[in-house]
């Protein structure tokens, strides 16, 4: 077992060192940097040596590989950098705006799952063939809504037309309602595709024609042979959930004017604040290693078969 | 495992299930569904307006007409106006060469360049599959999103740059669908049976191995499709795709959004187009992957 | 004062019963006005081929059609009462306690993720029969009586810790743990070893006089029915083609359906005396040499190396047919691999028409393969999807020969004729041929190469019975046309008494025993061939006969 976990560590961690080097790439070999966009301004009077100067402050002007050793050095001893914009460390801009962020993130997965799994047991438990057909066309529905397109399109009906929630002065937790609902819809579209393929797969196995001639009923075998069964290959989609979260909050947080992680990125990119994105898409690596991580290790626990292969491996 | 791995155990799956059916023409039209038919009828729609848009709509999509700033749609404008008086209708039918033309390109490049990865990586098998899967690993680490963001940084805005950047992220999806039906494929009796029968490995690869193997790839192709619309037209929002006045539907949606109390329609027409142009595509690609075994 | 005894009700009595399965808009029709019934204690045997509709009968008594299945007319009466229009919920209180089920495929019917013991007592807990500390102990008296041994481990292991024969005993004791009046057993051995099978039969036959059940056996295997069951109902196509006592049909079918299958059946054909083809004086004329043949393989858990074959050795004249024998795992599928050269032996020498097969390579392996050929139990994973018969067997010709494509062409036909498939299938793809004709494509394109020798894997295993006969046929006709020799792996001994000459008995990588087969199946020098030959179905009827 421990040569198992130490071999997934190893990998982890060498995709972790692989995404700070292909984001290190891409974001330091641009052509324009962040310190020349910003004191070139004619506007702010520098003359070029000035400028030189600023840039060796911000040792921008060193080769690429000595960026590169000193940034990976940096990263290790958690300094993530300047922020040229704001003119913090990226740090400090990061822990800012990180709470609200993952209390939007927490908030729209769990509105997410508790939606895809109504979908997909209603769906699954229904007689009617016309509102299970209603059911499963929901998610490939939601999939197609662009995510900001829906934000306005609640922020229209819900404060403008039905006048439900303000747009001047919301309370913290009114504040939250839309964007917890723009985000959720499309974490929850895959998560229900997922699940109903994954209940009607196992649905089909000759274990449960064998436990409903024990006199099971559908329920029954539902909840207790098919749940478990179907939520097990539903934990590998949790990576790309996190990259479908992300991608949701910068979008969201950017309609609704949130001052999260996302409305962050956004500003980044619109400012070429490479110091910012790069920390952003390595944290996000980080947590895309430690979600799959998880699971790899929680697999074995669930599943009583891979439980003995590991244990055999070790 | 991923969606593309579900998809693809999907699109195996049909190919499974139809195993016993008989195709003939008669079956083939009673089991084609009118939703399928409006797909293709939504698609080939957006498809005429980015080849030819003026045969849609008698207004300029970048000048505006003076007094006729956001009015309602109507009779004249068939979806109103917006700030500078301009034809929504009209921007809407100019802006599917922008959406239609970066998700092609979008969904080309992944397409090339994620298919041959796949194909290399599934036939030569042992160290250079590691050190491809390994690539796509770490590919598949980083959010699409971000990654999108980053490459845009490093080429800056416009169409044909949001393109590459969305086509990049579908690369990874592409590699591991294409890896692993090779590798499905080559494990059939058929390719060792075509192996005995005293096939040589490029004999083998192009009669057995491709064709099987690349079906369900084109299935993926025309769901990315969609997807990539999506995405293009997120980043036109964002302000990193096309510059205005160009009126690509991200960016249209953007601009209706500082008149979302007094012009609905700005921001609402725009996106049900999205969503159809996208819907369509998943529906068509769905279709893909049952009609191909 | 005398007492007239009354014959007992039937426990489950099917009248006038059809069913149809909805497919897209329309219906077809799978079972047509079938009746039957089956007394107490009575073992009545649904026999018939793929297609006929015995398993959506067997589905439709329990209540479990496919979704798009429905009883369209007839009646199901269990104890008098009518359920075939019943509620899933009027069902269950009937399923398990009346009706149980013993399924087909032991792999799959058990939940990979729950104990043995809590899928066991779950059947009490379903309907209330139990207080739950009673449960425990009812359990392992339930796998005790299946006889499975350390019934408190078993009750804690998972399913996939358990080999097929060990779950389909566990299958059983769901089945009997309330006593029902009625079990189906649906084809409850067919994806179980010979030896196994005879188990589990006599297991069920056991339980069925201790408790008086009735039972209603689904199968496709004529020997099987034969051997246990007391009356046969005979289906082909969804009707009814005769029912009567086991005993009356065996000894004068009445159907033209059932002589027919009851001639196809190769356990009950008497075997056909082929002419012992001693060896010519000084004339060693052996195509197939096997001399100490090992191939290991690595443990999954990297701990030493598992032996699949342990120094095997035979030899096979040409023309004639050398069989290997043995269930699964006993290593004749790793031999036949080598012997074509998709595998590397860890030692010993195959040689084949005078050319050492583990040494070659690249283009020398490529040309030997003209020399044998191979033909995969399952048609439809050997052949192509995407191509037509057409393609399917002029491809060995484009690897080898620089034939004119007139010629290359004239040379397909003519073989697609040889084995027997109609000039208008040549354009089909292989899903629309029938599990037959694929067999026989796949024959033409081991034989469109001329090769010395045809290895046949289970090649005619997966058939009905009536497919396999013919299958059977064309390849004697084959090989003494073409004067082929033939390696064919089975796990059937009555198909390999019936066509091989030779046979080398396999258990666990050796060979327990070899020779010449009538001589092997008079008189076995090994326990485990006589254990063998006794599990092969239809003895009963061969004991009649």
């Amino acid at each position: 077992m421990s040569a198992y976990l130490l071999n997934r560590a190893a990998q982890a961690l060498f995709v972790l060192w692989a995404a700070f080097t292909i984001s290190f790439v891409l974001l330091q070999a641009m052509p324009g940097d962040a310190v020349l966009i910003k004191f070139q301004n004619p506007d702010l009077g520098l003359t070029a040596a000035q400028v030189a100067e600023i840039r060796s402050s911000y040792a921008v002007d060193s080769p690429v590989v000595v960026q590169y050793l000193r940034t990976i050095g940096n990263f290790l001893t958690g300094n993530f950098g300047y922020s040229v914009q704001a003119g913090v460390p990226v740090g400090s801009l990061l822990a800012a705006h990180l709470p609200a962020t993952l209390m939007l993130a927490t908030l729209g997965f769990l509105l997410a799952s508790v939606l895809a799994v109504i979908i997909a047991f209603l769906s699954s438990l229904t007689p009617l063939a016309w509102l299970r057909g209603a059911l499963q066309s929901i998610p490939s529905l939601f999939i197609s809504i662009p995510t900001f397109w829906l934000g306005i399109m609640l922020i229209q009906i819900f404060s403008f037309r039905l006048k439900l929630v303000p747009v001047i002065n919301p309370g913290p937790w009114q504040e939250l309602i839309l964007p917890v609902l723009t985000l959720a819809v499309p974490i929850s579209a895959p998560l229900a595709q997922v699940l109903v393929r994954n209940i009607d797969d196992a649905m089909t196995r000759p274990f449960v024609a064998v436990a409903r001639a024990k006199g099971a009923s559908r329920f029954w075998v539902l909840s207790r042979h098919v749940a478990k069964n179907a939520l097990l290959p539903t934990l590998t989609i949790a990576g790309v959930l996190l990259g479908e979260l992300i991608a949701g909050a910068v979008v969201t947080e950017t309609v609704f004017g949130l001052n999260g992680i996302g409305g962050l990125t956004e500003r980044a990119v619109g400012s070429q604040d490479a110091a910012v994105l790069q920390a952003i898409v390595v944290l996000s690596a980080l947590g895309f290693v430690i979600i799959n991580l998880a699971v790899d290790l929680l697999y074995p626990v669930l599943d009583p078969r891979l439980r003995t292969k590991a244990g055999a491996a070790a | 495992m991923t969606t593309f791995d579900t998809l693809h155990n999907d699109v195996v799956a049909e190919a499974k299930r139809q195993g016993g059916w008989r195709s003939g023409a008669a079956s083939q039209l009673r089991r084609t569904s009118p939703g399928l038919v409006l797909s293709w009828l939504i698609l080939g729609t957006a498809f005429l307006w980015a080849v030819a848009p003026s045969l849609f709509t008698g207004y300029n999509p970048l000048e505006g007409v003076g007094g006729e700033q956001l009015r309602r749609p109507g009779g004249e404008h068939l979806l109103g106006t917006d700030a500078l008086g301009r034809d929504l209708y009209a921007r809407i039918v100019y802006g599917a060469v922008h959406s239609l033309t970066g998700a092609f390109v979008a969904v080309s490049l992944g397409l090339v360049i994620g298919t041959g990865l796949g194909v290399v990586a599934g036939s030569v098998r042992r160290r250079l599959d590691d050190v491809i899967m390994r690539i796509i690993d770490v590919l598949l680490s980083i959010p699409p999103l971000l990654l999108s963001l980053s490459i845009i940084i490093l080429l800056g805005f416009g169409t044909v740059n949001a393109a590459i950047a969305v086509g990049v992220t579908s690369v990874a999806g592409f590699a591991r669908l294409a890896r692993a039906e090779v590798v499905r494929v080559r494990r059939s009796d058929y390719v060792e049976a075509a192996f005995g029968s005293g096939g040589t490995f490029a004999a083998v690869l192009w009669r057995h191995v491709l064709p099987n193997a690349l079906t369900s790839v084109l299935a993926f192709a025309s769901l990315q499709f969609g997807s990539a619309v999506l995405q293009i037209s997120t980043l036109g929002f964002l302000g990193y795709g096309a510059p205005p006045p160009t009126p690509e539907w991200g960016l249209l949606i953007a601009e209706g959004r500082n008149y979302i109390s007094t012009a609905w329609w700005l921001t609402t027409a725009p996106g049900i187009v999205v969503v159809l142009v996208v819907l369509a595509a998943n529906r068509i690609s769905q279709s893909f992957g049952k009609t191909s075994a | 004062m005398t007492v007239v005894a009354k014959p007992l009700p039937p426990v489950l009595e099917v009248e006038g019963l059809c069913i149809a399965y909805r497919d897209g808009h329309a219906e077809r029709r799978a079972v047509h006005d079938v009746s039957f019934r089956i007394n107490p204690g009575e073992v009545v045997a649904l026999v018939g081929e793929s297609g006929s509709g015995k398993t959506t009968t067997a589905q439709s008594i329990i209540g479990l059609l496919a979704a798009n299945g429905r009883v369209e007319s007839g009646s199901i009466k269990l104890n008098g009462t009518d359920i075939a229009r019943w509620s899933d919920r009027q069902l269950d209180t009937v399923r398990g306690v009346k009706i149980s089920l013993v399924p087909q495929d032991p792999g799959s019917s058990l939940n990979p993720i729950k104990t043995i013991g809590s899928q066991i007592g779950e059947i009490f807990r379903i309907h209330g029969a139990l207080h739950s500390e009673e449960i425990e102990g009812r359990v392992l008296s339930l796998l005790a009586r299946v006889g499975l041994s350390e019934p408190a481990l078993r009750a804690r292991q998972y399913p996939h810790e358990l080999s097929g024969g060990m779950r389909q005993r566990v299958l059983i004791a769901i089945a009997i743990a309330l006593k029902p009046q009625l079990i189906i057993a649906d084809e409850p051995t067919s994806a179980l070893d010979v030896t196994v099978q005879k188990r589990i039969l006599d297991l069920i036959d056991e339980l069925r006089a201790e408790y008086g059940t009735s039972v209603l056996l689904v199968t496709h295997d004529l020997g099987v029915a034969a051997d246990r069951a007391d009356r046969l109902v005979v289906l082909q196509k969804g009707r009814i083609q005769e029912q009567d006592a086991a005993g009356v049909i065996l000894a004068a079918p009445r159907s033209a359906y059932t002589r027919q299958l009851l001639a196809d059946a190769p356990s009950f054909t008497a075997p056909v005396k082929r002419p012992i083809r001693s060896p010519g004086v000084g004339v060693q004329d052996d195509v197939v040499v096997v001399e100490g043949l090992v191939r290991e393989f690595p443990r999954d858990d990297g701990r030493g190396r598992l032996c699949a074959v342990n120094d095997l050795s035979f030899r096979v004249r040409r023309g004639t047919t050398h069989a290997i024998v043995g269930e699964s795992g006993s290593g004749k599928t790793t031999t036949i691999r080598n012997i074509v050269g998709f595998d590397k032996p860890t030692a010993g020498r195959i040689e084949i028409d005078g050319i050492e097969v583990s040494g070659l390579k690249g283009e020398d392996l490529r040309q030997f393969r003209r020399k044998i050929q191979l033909v995969y139990q399952n048609p439809y994973g050997s052949l192509d999807p995407r191509q037509s018969v057409l393609q399917i067997v002029t491809e060995p010709l484009l690897n080898f020969s620089r034939l004119a494509r007139a010629d290359r062409e004239e040379k397909v036909r003519t073989i697609l004729s040889r084995v027997g498939l109609p000039e208008d299938a040549l354009l089909r793809r292989p899903h629309a041929l029938s599990g037959g004709q694929r067999q026989r494509v796949a024959i033409a394109r081991a034989l469109v190469l001329d090769p010395q020798v045809v290895v046949l894997d289970e090649a005619v295993s997966a058939l009905d019975v009536s497919v396999q006969a013919r299958i059977l046929d064309l390849l004697a006709e084959l090989q003494s046309d073409l004067g082929l020799t033939y390696l064919f792996v089975s796990h059937d001994l009555a198909v390999v008494r019936q066509i091989s000459d030779t046979v080398s008995v396999l258990k666990d990588g050796r060979l327990v025993e070899g020779g010449v087969v009538s001589e092997i199946f008079e008189a076995p020098s090994s326990e485990y061939t006589c254990e063998l030959i006794n599990a092969i179905p239809g003895r009963t009827r061969r004991a009649a006969a």
